[in-house]
């Protein structure tokens, strides 16, 4: 399997990996992926008061596009809002890395990640906002 | 990349012993005349290069030579044989065929065709070793049960079947039995004199000859009949036709005559490299070795590093020539039918890797295997959310994971 010089960057130098504090009610986190399908991204963000994402970090099971699709996005996240995070198109992942056609699954994992993770947080934040 | 990869996937293909091609080249430039022209001294040249090199083929496995007849290669070779004796004997045994779910693709889509044609396949299970049963072997044939098709030597596990008393199983019950020994020669005793065969696949370069050549066994007593799947001259007794290769088969006589005279030494060499590589592989943690380890071959070793996906690993230990089971090293989403069919689920089967030690791999070799594979495992691993899990005391498999 021939990678972009992009790929192989992220996958020797893989961008933010590890964890946050899944209790932290300003981290969100959004698992995907199944073993048995060879990939499990999970994803998690820390959001601010504002709204924007301070940090991200990932842990990936996965091949070495699965692995550079999410250590891409954690460098996408950061800064963004939560909003610009969900409309994150897993063909702009796929065309940044230059993802070839089989390989495509893994920008849409890392798309769901996102919006799972999106997902989480903003189910947090309406569970505080209901308790308040 | 900074040095040559080291090359430990000797199933896959092997490099042509450089005794052999030596031998092979004069009958490319000097004595190029064709085996089947009787008028000259040209075609008696290469002739006698041929029977010479099919003596030797012979005899690396207790044949006759009048028994081998000259392939393409053991695809070609399991092709003839399934669909030879199938078709040649459908009118008096019947339409029915059995062979084994971990066999070669070979064997598998030469049964799988026959089907399309109106025959009718049991594609035993074996158990989780890798080995067949032999009860279950036995009360898989039928009536009208014409052939038996079961490799010798698995191509991704390197298990070694029972071939005597499988053989056995089929003579009691008047099957004609195949064997795929591409995977076998050089690396287990064989002997057809006493192994009840009929028919079996050879190829050259898994033993240290030329791509392109291989050969059939076709037992003479009991004589066994072929219906041909290559028309044309008639050559090989009228079972395979087409003019022969006479350098591929000078290659293919030396690779097995080197074979004979040095497997003890070698496989005795390649075990123990291959064990010091388990032993050294096998401090990892939450690895498993795929396949059993007492019936296989002395140079196979197969192993799922559980929690790593396999074709991240394979491009973490580039400087390394290897295969995975990976669905993503192939075309298919798949992960290995062979490691399915022997049960091992798909994180497993994903995580996997062949190492195929030979002729030419040093201690330093392994040892420098064994290291690169403890570091990258552990540093995907540290990349890897399910090895989290298992540290955490996550049971994986009780998870629900949405499928994609």
């Amino acid at each position: 399997m021939a990678y972009s010089d992009k790929v192989l960057d992220h996958y020797e130098n893989p961008r933010n990996v590890g964890s946050l504090d899944k209790n932290d009610p300003n981290v969100g986190t959004g698992m995907v992926g199944a073993p048995a399908c060879g990939d499990v991204m999970k994803l998690m963000i820390k959001v601010n008061d504002s709204g924007i994402i301070e940090d991200a970090k990932f842990k990936t099971y996965g091949c070495g596009s699965a692995i550079a699709s999410s250590s891409l996005v954690t460098e996408w996240l950061k800064g963004r809002t939560i909003d610009e995070a969900y409309s994150i198109k897993n063909s702009e992942i796929a065309e940044e890395l230059a993802l070839p056609p089989v390989k495509i699954h893994c920008s849409v994992l890392a798309e769901d990640a996102i919006k799972a993770a999106v997902a989480d947080i903003k189910a947090k934040q309406l569970a505080a906002k209901e308790a308040a | 990349m900074d040095r040559d990869p080291i090359y430990l996937d000797y199933s896959a293909t092997t490099p042509v012993d450089p005794r052999v091609a030596a031998i092979m080249i004069p009958y490319l430039t000097e004595h190029y005349g064709n085996p089947a022209s009787r008028s000259h001294p040209f075609g008696w040249t290469a002739e006698k290069a041929v029977e010479n090199a099919r003596e030797e083929v012979a005899k690396l496995v207790g044949a006759d030579a009048r028994e081998i007849v000259w392939t393409s290669g053991a695809t070609e070779s399991n092709n003839l044989a399934i669909k030879g004796a199938a078709n040649f004997y459908a009118s008096t045994k019947g339409k029915h065929i059995i062979t084994i779910a971990t066999e070669h693709k070979a064997v598998i889509d030469a049964v799988r065709e026959l089907e399309r044609i109106g025959f009718t396949a049991t594609y035993l299970q074996p158990e989780s070793n890798g080995l067949v049963d032999l009860a279950k072997f036995k009360a898989a044939i039928q009536p009208d049960t014409v052939l038996a098709s079961v490799m010798m030597v698995n191509n991704e596990i390197g298990v070694i079947q029972d071939i005597e008393a499988i053989g056995n199983i089929c003579r009691e019950n008047n099957v004609i039995f195949h064997v795929d020994a591409a995977q076998a020669t050089g690396k287990v005793e064989i002997n057809l004199e006493k192994l009840p065969v009929d028919l079996m696949s050879f190829c050259a370069h898994k033993t240290y000859g030329p791509k392109g050549i291989g050969a059939l066994y076709v037992r003479r007593k009991p004589r066994i009949r072929i219906e041909a799947q290559m028309h044309g001259g008639g050559h090989e007794r009228g079972m395979r036709s087409g003019s022969l290769a006479t350098h591929q088969i000078v290659g293919m006589g030396e690779a097995f005559r080197i074979a004979r005279e040095e497997m003890e030494f070698e496989n005795a060499r390649t075990r123990k490299l291959r064990d010091k590589l388990l032993h050294g592989l096998q401090s990892i943690e939450e690895t498993y070795v795929n396949g059993d380890l007492e019936h296989r071959v002395p140079h196979n070793l197969n192993i799922s590093f559980n929690y790593v996906e396999g074709e991240s690993l394979i491009m973490a230990i580039k400087d390394i020539a290897v295969s995975s089971g990976s669905a993503c090293t192939s075309a298919s989403l798949e992960p290995s039918y062979v490691l399915r069919a022997i049960g091992r689920n798909d994180e497993l089967a994903h995580s996997s890797i062949r190492f195929s030690i030979g002729r030419f791999t040093t201690d330093a070799d392994v040892e420098y295997t064994i290291e690169l594979l403890k570091s990258k495992v552990n540093k995907l691993r540290e990349l890897s959310p399910l090895w989290d899990m298992f540290k955490d005391g996550i049971d994986i498999s009780k998870v629900q994971w949405a499928a994609h």
